[in-house]
């Protein structure tokens, strides 16, 4: 077997190059994959889940942008929605297409499109497959938060699930049941891990085990049984206020958990609805947390293994040439007063820090014995980035690793804005005072949970009008916006189906 | 071990289901947005569907955000070029600002929301609930109608369908093979027989030369009778198969004044009435003929693009097209096949005296074999639908056909903006099938 395909490589290539030209086709891809997934696996230590590859057309990638970039999703408008207005952007030109999407799935989906050449599928193979395929495997918060193996079956189910409600319920009930659940996609994820969770597949056998039994017990003569009624009806003191949020477990943050659990509306299908959409905000949020690491990581990786596959003798240098000046485009950062500006560009940093690292090991300065003395030096780099990519989050990697190098080399330089006062102040630039100011006040801007809304039901009544009381929790005088807090406001009050009260009130800012 | 797997040629229109749904959501908005479009619209484009914009009210995906105004933030930016620490920057615009380049949250965005709509869902939504008054001869709604059309042979049948020259064929072939002998051949041999016979004196050869053609007719005779001319496995049929074939068909006469009278916004307003005719016949009959006449004092039948941006100009004789009509539909169309319809735009003017004549063909030989004929006037720009300031010498004349003829309809457009509305009372679906017969 090896035999042959040596000599067949040999034969189609000759000078021991994997390819020539542009065009691609399934022989070659396979021969480059093994020539890549060699240097992942013996120099870089990769560590991946078994890949599938699969070619699609721009109609197709259009299609998975519009489903969140999943294979498969259950139907709602707002893809729907998605879909016409990535159109639009594509046919007039405004929007170029990814070159790949990736999925977190065991085994791990990359979507490569058709037009590609011959070079760009080697790069997003690299990029893709191994890339973010060990990120994914490896990051503690998708090993904490998601389920790889189990996340398409549930898709699958979840499409079904909700195809069966709308031919029970109607399109329209469906319809605005998740429309209410989406406005709470952010508030419907656990920050804090609780119980180990279950499979989604154990879950969704379970879930049907329940409702089997539930049918075949159900005996509508218990209901007609004297004695259980007359709830003892009184005002409530402050003990049983206590007692009742203690049963209820406020205050929750995670509102669609809550809603999910306790509202007094909601029928069946419905929670059930409440909790698809709560599991799939809890599959992405680590996705929001690891931009910069899972981009840096994989832009890191094709870098690499491209690199060592010219090293090798297996890509021509006009295909290097080709792949560098993608490479080039992919990791460029403007300045802020550029016209194209449009924030901190997460292939940039972090290609930019991954290198630094490798940097910092193999050929330190005296101010990185200083900084980092802890990977100063290091030979085995690769284990140090490994390391990296496995136990850091966004936050905490530039709170770690952003060396003053790197400060100087994209300038970077904080401002402070107090809406109280008519002009915005330079707190710190790259200098020796200032390295340690930037890089905290950026680590805290990769901070998700600081840059959400903290908001927690408090409290609730479960007689009378049942008012649900909301408390957003005011950090820094940055109140939520108007207009779509009173839209999401009703869409809880459709879910809890009563009142729904938000306060905003400040903390105390201990400077 | 990767696995590759080709998408390419999975079934598309993955996202339809969705497109759908948002579109069923936005039906009222976007409905709005096409006929404004089809209203503004220049002519060539009226009906390629292409981009509308529609107010985000009804899509918004609102969620829990915090506001980009207020407060205190830090920012880290990249390429400082100047700044120092401790340095101040005036806000653009005062408060509030700083933050210029942080865009917007999706959810607040005010703009409208713009996305490309495919020919067939423009169409769709610019002609729902539309019709055609109803088709005397066939109800559209099953356009096709089965009919027997030849498809080969077959080995049974009924004897009208007998295929003679097929079934001698075959027969030949068999005849052939089994060697069955010919007429000529015995005949030969007779006739040798017959020779002999009448040898006055029959010489001892002759004897046995007799009785071996004797044996030889014999055996042939036997042969003869035993392998038939025509055998039943010879027989074949005419096959004849049910095929669908349009039933309705219908021609739509599209008749226009374009003389000096009728200026460039007179044109225009009629191109567009007819645009939507063209439109609504193409998309929802398959088997529709468009016939364009232009007239001026004489009228001539001209192919699309002439009678939408041809020049012509002259006096006002409306009989003419009328006349042009008729011929053209006598030669063509015979109306046992062909269901009519007539579009007529014009501004009401018409050379003295002609008026009359136009009713008395359109009551005499044109309405009694056309199915609808519908007269749209334009108006003068201030005119109001219905009853116009100005009365003209045509609408007159025509007012007493309205009554007459069921299937006859008229009405007035003053602006652009009218056509569509003015199109739909026309062609509304509730109004007419009661009235046409």
């Amino acid at each position: 077997m090896t035999a042959k395909t040596l000599t067949s490589s040999a034969a189609t290539t000759g000078g021991g190059l994997l390819f020539e030209g542009a065009e691609w086709d399934f022989e070659t891809v396979r021969r480059v994959y093994e020539a890549i997934e060699t240097i992942a696996r013996d120099d870089l230590g990769l560590d991946v889940y078994p890949n599938q590859i699969e070619i699609i057309s721009a109609e197709q990638m259009l299609d998975a942008y519009s489903s969140v970039g999943m294979p498969l999703m259950y139907a709602h408008w707002s893809y729907g929605k998605r879909f016409v207005r990535d159109e639009v952007l594509y046919r007039k030109g405004y929007q170029a297409l990814a070159y790949e999407i990736v999925i977190n799935s065991n085994p791990c989906i990359s979507y490569c499109m058709e037009e590609n050449t011959m070079a760009m599928q080697t790069v997003v193979i690299a990029h893709a497959a191994f890339g973010h395929n060990h990120f994914f495997k490896n990051n503690y918060l998708f090993q904490q938060w998601t389920d790889a193996g189990g996340i398409l079956d549930y898709l699958d189910f979840a499409k079904r699930y909700v195809a069966g409600c709308e031919e029970l319920h109607g399109v329209e009930a469906v319809e605005s049941t998740l429309d209410a659940a989406h406005a709470l996609m952010g508030q419907g994820v656990f920050r804090y891990p609780r119980a180990a969770k279950l499979k989604l597949a154990e879950y969704e056998r379970r879930r049907r085990e329940k409702l089997e039994r539930e049918t075949r017990e159900y005996r509508d003569l218990w209901r007609t049984v004297p004695g259980a009624a007359a709830a003892p009806s009184s005002d409530l003191s402050e003990e049983e206020a206590r007692e009742r949020k203690r049963r209820l477990r406020l205050p929750e943050e995670n509102l669609l958990y809550f809603l999910e659990k306790n509202s007094p509306t909601l029928r069946d299908w419905q929670r059930e609805l409440l909790r698809i959409v709560r599991n799939l905000a809890q599959y992405f949020y680590p996705q929001q947390q690891t931009k910069l690491m899972n981009e840096g990581c994989a832009t890191f990786v094709h870098y690499a293994i491209v690199n060592r596959l010219y090293d090798k003798d297996l890509i021509s240098e006009g295909v290097l040439l080709e792949i560098l000046h993608s490479h080039a485009n992919v990791i460029t950062q403007s300045d802020f007063d550029d016209k194209h500006y449009g924030g901190i560009n997460p292939y940039a940093l972090g290609f930019a820090m991954m290198q630094d690292i490798q940097r910092i090991c193999v050929a330190p300065t005296d101010e990185d014995r200083e900084w980092f003395p802890e990977i100063v030096g290091r030979e085995d780099w690769c284990a140090v980035l490994r390391d990296v990519w496995a136990n850091y989050r966004d936050e905490s990697f530039v709170r770690q690793f952003l060396s003053p190098r790197l400060i100087r080399k994209f300038r970077l330089f904080a401002l402070s804005n107090n809406a109280s006062e008519s002009s915005v102040r330079v707190e710190a630039i790259h200098d020796s005072e200032g390295y340690r100011r930037v890089r905290s006040a950026l680590a805290d801007s990769y901070d998700v949970s600081a840059n959400e809304p903290n908001i927690q039901i408090v409290d609730v009544n479960l007689l009378g009008d049942r008012p649900l009381i909301l408390r957003h929790t005011v950090r820094n005088g940055v109140r939520l916006a108007e207009a779509d807090r009173e839209a999401t406001l009703r869409h809880i009050g459709r879910l809890w189906g009563g009142e729904v009260r938000l306060e905003e009130t400040p903390i105390v800012r201990n400077a | 071990m990767a696995h590759f797997v080709d998408r390419r040629l999975n079934p598309r229109d993955k996202s339809l289901g969705n497109r759908q749904r948002f579109l069923r959501r936005t039906r009222a908005e976007v409905k709005r947005a096409v006929d404004k479009a089809v209203a503004e619209r220049s002519i060539a484009d009226a009906g390629k569907g292409g981009s509308v914009s529609i107010p985000t009210d009804g899509i918004g995906e609102p969620q829990f955000h915090l506001s980009n105004e207020g407060g205190e933030r830090v920012y880290v930016r990249p390429g400082n070029k100047e700044f120092v620490a401790g340095d101040r920057i005036e806000k653009p615009g005062g408060a509030g600002g700083g933050a210029g380049r942080e865009g917007s949250e999706s959810g607040s965005d005010k703009d409208p929301f713009s996305f490309a709509l495919s020919e067939a869902e423009f169409l769709d939504i610019l002609f729902e609930d539309l019709e055609l008054p109803d088709l005397i001869k066939a109800s559209l709604k099953d356009m096709s109608a089965k009919e027997f059309r030849r498809a080969g042979y077959s080995n049974d049948g009924a004897t009208p369908n007998l295929a003679v020259l097929r079934t001698m064929r075959v027969s030949m072939g068999r005849r052939f093979a089994l060697h069955r002998p010919t007429g000529a051949e015995i005949e030969r041999l007779e006739a040798e027989l017959a020779a002999l016979q009448a040898k006055a004196v029959p010489e001892l050869a002759d004897e046995s030369r007799i009785i071996e053609l004797c044996a030889d007719i014999e055996r042939l005779r036997r042969r003869q009778r035993s392998v038939p001319f025509i055998d039943p496995i010879d027989v074949r049929y005419n096959r004849f198969t049910p095929t669908n074939v349009p039933r309705a068909k219908a021609v739509m006469f599209c008749l226009m004044d374009v003389s000096a009278s009728m200026g460039k916004r007179e044109k225009d307003l009629a191109k567009r009435f007819f645009i939507l005719l063209h439109l609504f016949l193409s998309r929802k009959y398959e088997r529709v003929e468009i016939v364009f006449i232009r007239h001026t004092h004489e009228a001539a039948e001209v192919d699309e693009q002439e009678f939408f941006y041809g020049r012509e100009t002259g006096g006002t004789v409306v009989s003419s097209a009328l006349k042009a009509m008729i011929v053209a539909r006598e030669s063509r169309y015979p109306a046992a096949d062909w269901n009519v319809y007539c579009a007529q735009a014009s501004d009401g003017d018409n050379s003295g005296g002609d008026s009359q004549a136009c009713v008395a063909l359109l009551a005499e030989a044109i309405l009694p074999l056309t199915q609808y004929y519908a007269h749209i006037e334009i108006a003068g720009e201030g005119a109001t639908d219905g009853d116009g300031s100005r009365q003209t010498d045509l609408w007159l004349a025509y007012a007493g056909l309205k009554e007459a003829a069921p299937n006859f309809a008229m009405a007035r457009v003053a602006r652009r903006a009218d056509i569509y509305p003015v199109f739909r009372k026309l062609f509304a679906r509730q109004a007419k099938q009661g009235t046409a017969q």
